[in-house]
């Protein structure tokens, strides 16, 4: 399946783009895109906190992704 | 009830505490917090603020109802900037009415603490000699 992967701030330098497409096996959790964003972009496990939301949300790792999902990656956040 | 938006110019602090002052409240906070000019002891040359705006907003109204439920909040309104910023302008402004001022104060601090961790807004500070996104490493 496939979901739109969102990135912010220094991971959007990390990953070049802000928009990635990303193809998924079916049933894939959070955990799993996770460990392939981070595997492809290792210096995402630099950073202080990485948190991940799907459709708007803050996800846990078991959270189920469906087709056209959208993934947000969120690095430690500095608003205010 | 919470006036919950994202500029990309400048703020209006005066627009916030009129909406909050509607109705006869009691007390009115107002936190607004600036572009400062130097990070440890680097000049700051300007800011760039980035926000996921839907999750953003949807963040903030969340903090806001929290604060309604939690200090009895009247009304709120947090603006916040996105985009390039000078020193001094403001990047966010945060006004906050309640009947009695103890619970202003606390609601209105409550806000800006909780922005500050889970709204997802990114801050770059942009030095003479290189630039740097704001807590992104340990």
């Amino acid at each position: 399946m496939k979901i739109s992967v969102l990135a912010f701030g220094i991971a959007k330098d990390i990953t070049g783009q802000r928009f990635l497409d990303w193809e998924l096996g079916e049933n894939a959790k959070l955990a799993d895109l996770r460990a392939e964003l981070e595997a492809k972009f290792p210096a995402l496990l630099e950073l202080a906190a990485l948190r991940l939301a799907v459709n708007s949300e803050y996800a846990n790792g078991d959270a189920v992704l469906k087709e056209n999902d959208e993934v947000a990656i969120i690095p430690p956040v500095a608003g205010g | 009830m919470l006036e919950i938006k994202l500029f990309e110019r400048p703020l209006d602090a005066k627009h916030c505490i009129d909406f909050v002052s509607e109705g006869g409240v009691g007390a009115i906070n107002v936190f607004i917090g600036s572009v400062r000019d130097h990070t440890q002891g680097k000049r700051v040359v300007r800011l760039e603020y980035e926000a996921y705006a839907p999750m953003a907003i949807a963040e903030m109204e969340k903090i806001a109802r929290q604060a309604v439920a939690q200090f009895g909040a009247l009304k709120i309104a947090v603006h916040h900037r996105v985009g390039t910023l000078e020193i001094g302008e403001a990047a966010v402004v945060i006004a906050v009415s309640t009947p009695h001022r103890q619970a202003s104060f606390e609601a209105c601090q409550y806000i800006i603490d909780t922005l500050k961790q889970t709204v997802p807004i990114w801050k770059k500070e942009i030095f003479e000699d290189g630039e740097i996104w704001v807590a992104a490493h340990p």
